[in-house]
């Protein structure tokens, strides 16, 4: 019990850090490095939530797949480090009175989420039955019976996503 | 078990961090990082809600949604790839225009 809640905090912890830092530094290639981190601790939660086939899928699809063919295009490019943002004409408009208005809405929000989330309780899971229920064999069976079209459907996009690619990125002459 | 809530509020958190990326970075890479961490906090409520419900949905739905980011970012760094070849440059107020 306690164990589990600790675990969580800790890989929510990851996961927060690493997306500041994906975000809030200038050079893309320790933004890539960190969402990988982010990745792994989201596949540590999965692992929580009793989903071992969408841990697995998010470290060799997303951690795996995707950051590689981010990292190659940074490095590809060569990407030269972000120029500092100028003053953008909404700012000079509305001054100091327009960032205060916008940190008041975002507190209100806040503020709204919390009291929601009060509302609707602790939610608890269901205990059991959950190793049954999320194991490969039932996925598999809902992606090919349920889910067959949406399936079929996505093997022709990745076919266009990936003659689109090619398409796209080739030197013209 | 951890409460619902938990991953609600971490999802929540996370999207809040993949939109304010969208927003401040000026560079198109770090843009389409920040979309993918708004994919993954989506990501993580599904797979959260479909086992508080006790269904397989979730992480069908969650499968589905990895496989259209890994296209997204295929034709979209295909795209960034052709922009930058032409300006040099990543920061998307550089292309404003259609044709040049």
């Amino acid at each position: 019990m306690t164990m589990e809640i600790f675990a969580f905090f800790v890989f929510a912890f990851i996961a927060i850090v690493a997306s500041v830092i994906v975000i809030g530094q200038g050079n893309p290639m320790y933004s890539v490095m960190s969402l990988i981190g982010s990745f792994g601790a989201l596949a540590g939660l999965y692992v929580l939530l009793d989903a071992p086939f969408t841990a697995v899928t998010q470290i060799i699809i997303y951690a795996g797949a995707i950051m590689v063919l981010f990292l190659f295009v940074v490095m590809l490019l060569n990407v030269p480090r972000e120029e500092p943002l100028p003053p953008s004409p909404i700012v000079k408009i509305l001054g100091p009175t327009g960032v205060k208005l916008g940190a008041l809405l975002s507190a209100l929000f806040a503020a709204e989420i919390v009291w929601a989330l009060s509302r609707i309780g602790t939610g608890s899971f269901a205990e059991g039955q959950a190793e049954s229920l999320s194991s490969v064999r039932n996925i598999g069976r809902a992606l090919f019976t349920e889910h067959a079209f949406a399936f079929e459907a996505t093997s022709v996009l990745i076919l266009v996503a990936m003659v689109g690619a090619v398409v796209l990125a080739r030197k013209e002459h | 078990m951890v409460p619902l809530n938990y991953y609600l509020v971490l999802s929540g958190i996370l999207f809040a961090i993949g939109t304010t990326g969208v927003f401040l970075r000026r560079n198109l890479i770090t843009v389409m990082l920040s979309i993918e961490i708004m994919l993954n906090a989506v990501n993580l409520t599904f797979v959260a809600v479909g086992r508080y419900i006790g269904t397989v949905d979730g992480q069908i739905i969650t499968f589905f949604v990895m496989t259209v980011a890994a296209a997204e970012a295929a034709v979209g760094l295909a795209i960034v790839i052709a922009l930058f070849r032409h300006r040099e440059t990543l920061s998307p107020d550089a292309f404003t225009s259609l044709k040049w």
